[in-house]
């Protein structure tokens, strides 16, 4: 590519195109902006520019305790509010050195596969919209409601579950939602045909995705890429075998880290799918165990002022979007010293300035959707 | 057949004025109702496709859902950019919205026989018809991509202008196939005329005849009209609303009612002339003489209009969009050498006709033609198979011979998905295992020692 300069003086100017994608355009998601230089339809340098949904969630952590920052935890990636809130839990619970009953942890972990499946659904529906198949969202999100009123039943909400408290669960589950939740689960798994077969068997899809946006694993390495978009690139890394919180360590055989090679657009879509399916087993094996369980609680008496001991504790989850982890640094106070929070999307979305360079902007469009990011989770 | 078709083209041009502007009107008219309730109809179907409901909130079931978009649209602020080039920008929509309605003007809505009577005038259900009537046709469709091109260019955006830029390849590229297509019609028919088309269609449509020169049309028909999958100049999902994203108002409402008339008039030309015109389908034919007489001949038209539709609205709600590139390769690496391809065997067989050579051996000459292609492209696939095979299996030779050396890159690493260790050297067998003196030269202590605190 050749690049002309034209200008007098300071007012030097390339003649390149440069595109603002965002911060509003419908592959966004919200508010994302990518500066785009290009050359025709092709890119030739990229740049995310994020920040524009930044609401200081960290900031805003340091003065509230622990039972408020659970509400503000489960907002910053609102796909996947469940996970999110596991892991503040976590991180207080182990300073605390707080044993959770047996109940507590796979009522959790299914919760947590279900808020996966939920999350997955919501971008298995999107992708395809993105590049102009506008039908399988629609579907996408007649699953994602049968598994919204479940999850609405237990907790009351239907994207904000604020369910987790420290040493346990809010409350236990209704009664007969077991039964209603296994149905919802055989009802979502009986019609993901239409992504099985429908979306990932259309042709143009195919062709659209198939060899595009190529990730290596160096680039994965080098930016902290986790979740599904890594191992699509044959980076074999789940926190839920690799290093098992919650129950995952006795679903060793139901839990499967499915991964691809190609790491293009294709195996991520590819890989979410897959993963959908997981989830939706795991939570079956979550239920099959609770049957078996006795009845007991599910949550731990807690103090009026919750107060996490002086230390300092990383508690990383595998959420369903990547690795989200919460650096907790306590003085002793009732409020976190620190709080930071590594969030997925953020290290998932920085790739893009190698990813699209070289790219069509339809391409673009494409690649964008295949990272699977939620903005409030870049911006936190 | 040239003589008859001057005889019948003798029959247009002698109506009287009112009832030209009445044609004219009827045309317009029809062009217009079938916009507004293709609208109605296209987002209901979507809908059902979608698990929705869909409008039902403006008349009956819907109905004058887009009646009320319209209005709605006409009544919103007008923009106009502050770097559009004024001009071309407001006349954009107008050259995109006229042609739209002017390609109904050849087309035959009924037989050409002065068949119907207006208040007392007999007359044949068509507007006018040219000798060169489909020639017009396209002329008037290319005219009409001028709109959206000047739209994208006008627009002063980015946007805007990558839409126009796409629209003006596509419409050179899929331009050529459509002529291609049409001319395979022109070498069955002996003519460009629309009604003479149709009458040529008498014994057999032309979707039988020419089943390649129809699909050609098809596709070449969706990427004119710019609807998914072939929908790239506006792309909502890449380039916002591509050409007209920074128009509003009214301008606005002329691109999507110029999108929506070009579905009807492409329609209505698939109709004219591959599925038979005006004509009633086949099995009514059989039982009903007079199903291709009178009146009866828009209804059929009309129908046939409208599945034409149903298969644009059904593309649009199953199918992703193409990629720029892809589409471009469909038109000028498929499209057009098949078209090519085709045209070349239908004149062939037309020619070997006017020979008199009978049916049969035509077909046997053409049937082994093809069938000898299709035999040579196997045998070079399978050839070309088994040569990126093996040099794949030469490649895969190559990465086993090189063993892997985990301390390459300077730090012991885990060996990749694909590569393996070299083996671990194996233990020697207990039996033959030496002990290893821990304190100097006394290696018999220690064991000792162990077997004593065994004994505890």
């Amino acid at each position: 590519m050749t690049q002309t300069t034209v200008g007098i003086g300071g007012a030097a100017e390339g003649t390149d195109m440069v595109l603002n994608i965002g911060p509003q355009h419908p592959s966004t998601h919200g508010v994302l902006r990518l500066r785009l230089v290009l050359d025709g339809e092709r890119i030739s340098s990229a740049e995310p520019v994020i920040g524009y949904m930044h609401r200081g969630a960290e900031k805003l952590f340091e003065a509230r305790d622990y039972r408020q920052i659970i509400m503000l935890a489960n907002r910053h990636d609102w796909l996947s509010a469940f996970s999110n809130e596991l892991g503040v839990v976590l991180a207080v619970e182990r300073m605390l050195g707080m044993e959770v009953p047996e109940r507590a942890v796979w009522t959790r972990t299914l919760l947590a596969e279900l808020n996966r499946a939920l999350n997955h659904l919501m971008f298995l529906g999107s992708y395809p919209l993105e590049l102009g198949g506008m039908t399988p969202v629609f579907h996408a999100f007649r699953e994602r409601e049968e598994l919204q009123t479940v999850m609405e039943e237990i907790s009351g909400g239907r994207m904000h579950y604020m369910f987790n408290r420290v040493g346990g669960l809010k409350e236990d589950m209704p009664a007969g939602w077991t039964g209603r939740a296994r149905q919802a689960v055989a009802a979502v798994r009986g019609r993901m045909d239409v992504f099985d077969k429908l979306v990932l068997g259309n042709e143009i899809f195919r062709a659209r995705t198939r060899g595009v946006g190529v990730l290596d694993r160096r680039t994965v390495h080098a930016y902290g890429v986790s979740g599904p978009v890594a191992r699509a690139c044959g980076t074999d890394f789940d926190l839920r075998r690799d290093e098992p919180y919650l129950a995952y360590g006795e679903l060793a055989d139901v839990l499967k880290v499915v991964t691809r090679e190609e790491g293009d657009c294709l195996a991520r879509f590819e890989c979410l799918l897959e993963q959908t399916h997981n989830a939706l087993d795991l939570a079956d094996a979550c239920l099959d165990r609770l049957a078996e369980l006795p009845p007991g609680p599910v949550n731990q008496r807690l103090p009026k002022v919750l107060k996490a001991p002086e230390g300092a504790t990383y508690a990383w989850t595998e959420n369903p979007l990547g690795v989200n982890g919460y650096y907790l640094v306590s003085k002793g106070e009732k409020t976190p010293y620190r709080l930071k929070l590594r969030s997925a999307s953020f290290n998932n979305v920085q790739v893009l300035t190698e990813l699209l360079p070289g790219t069509l902007v339809a391409d673009m469009v494409a690649i964008l959707g295949s990272l699977f990011f939620v903005v409030g989770d870049v911006d936190k | 057949m040239i003589t008859t078709a001057a005889e019948n083209l003798s029959l247009f041009g002698r109506d009287p004025w009112w009832l030209i502007v009445v044609k004219a009107v009827f045309c317009f008219a029809f062009a217009m109702l079938t916009v507004l309730f293709s609208i109605v109809w296209e987002r209901k179907v979507v809908a059902w496709m979608q698990l929705r409901i869909g409008p039902n909130r403006h008349g009956p079931w819907g109905m004058l859902q887009s009646l009320a978009d319209g209005v709605k649209l006409m009544l919103k602020e007008d923009v106009v950019v502050k770097g559009a080039d004024k001009v071309v920008y407001i006349l954009a929509p107008i050259v995109a919205a006229i042609p739209a309605f002017m390609a109904f003007a050849v087309i035959p809505f009924g037989p050409a026989d002065n068949e119907i009577s207006v208040f007392g005038t007999r007359t044949p259900m068509q507007l006018t018809d040219l000798p060169v009537g489909v020639l017009f046709i396209l002329a008037t469709a290319s005219v009409g991509i001028y709109g959206i091109v000047l739209a994208g260019w006008s627009s002063g955006s980015t946007y805007p202008l990558l839409g126009g830029l796409r629209s003006t390849a596509q419409m050179i590229s899929y331009e050529i196939a459509m002529g291609l297509s049409f001319a395979a019609v022109f070498l069955y028919s002996h003519s460009m005329s629309t009604s003479q088309i149709v009458a040529s269609q008498q014994d057999k449509w032309y979707v039988l005849l020419l089943p390649v020169s129809f699909i050609v049309y098809v596709v070449a028909m969706v990427g004119e009209t710019n609807r998914a999958p072939f929908d790239l100049p506006e792309a909502e999902g890449e380039l916002v609303g591509g050409f007209n994203t920074e128009y509003s108002s009214i301008k606005f409402a002329m691109f999507m009612l110029a999108e929506y008339v070009n579905m009807v008039t492409v329609s209505a030309v698939a109709t004219t002339l591959f599925l038979g015109g005006w004509r009633a389908p086949w099995p009514i034919t059989t039982f009903w003489d007079g199903a291709n007489h009178g009146w009866w001949p828009l209804l059929w038209f009309t129908v046939k209009i409208q599945l034409s539709l149903f298969f644009f609205i059904w593309l649009r709600g199953t199918l992703p969009r193409m990629r720029y590139d892809q589409f471009m390769k469909l038109g000028w690496k498929v499209l057009i050498p098949v078209s090519m391809v085709w045209l070349m065997l239908v004149a062939a067989v037309r020619a070997l006709r006017n020979d008199n050579y009978d049916f049969g051996r035509i077909a046997l000459y053409v049937g082994g033609a093809v069938l000898v292609v299709l035999l040579l492209s196997l045998v070079v696939d399978v050839f070309r198979d088994r040569g990126r095979k093996r040099a794949d299996a030469e490649a895969d030779a190559e990465a086993d011979r090189k063993p892997f050396d985990p301390m390459a890159g300077g730090y012991p690493v885990p060996p990749l998905p694909g590569q393996t260790l070299p083996p671990v050297p194996r233990r020697r067998p207990r039996g033959e295992r030496q002990l290893v003196p821990v304190n100097g030269e006394n290696g018999t202590g220690t064991t000792n020692g162990e077997e004593t605190g065994d004994d505890h």
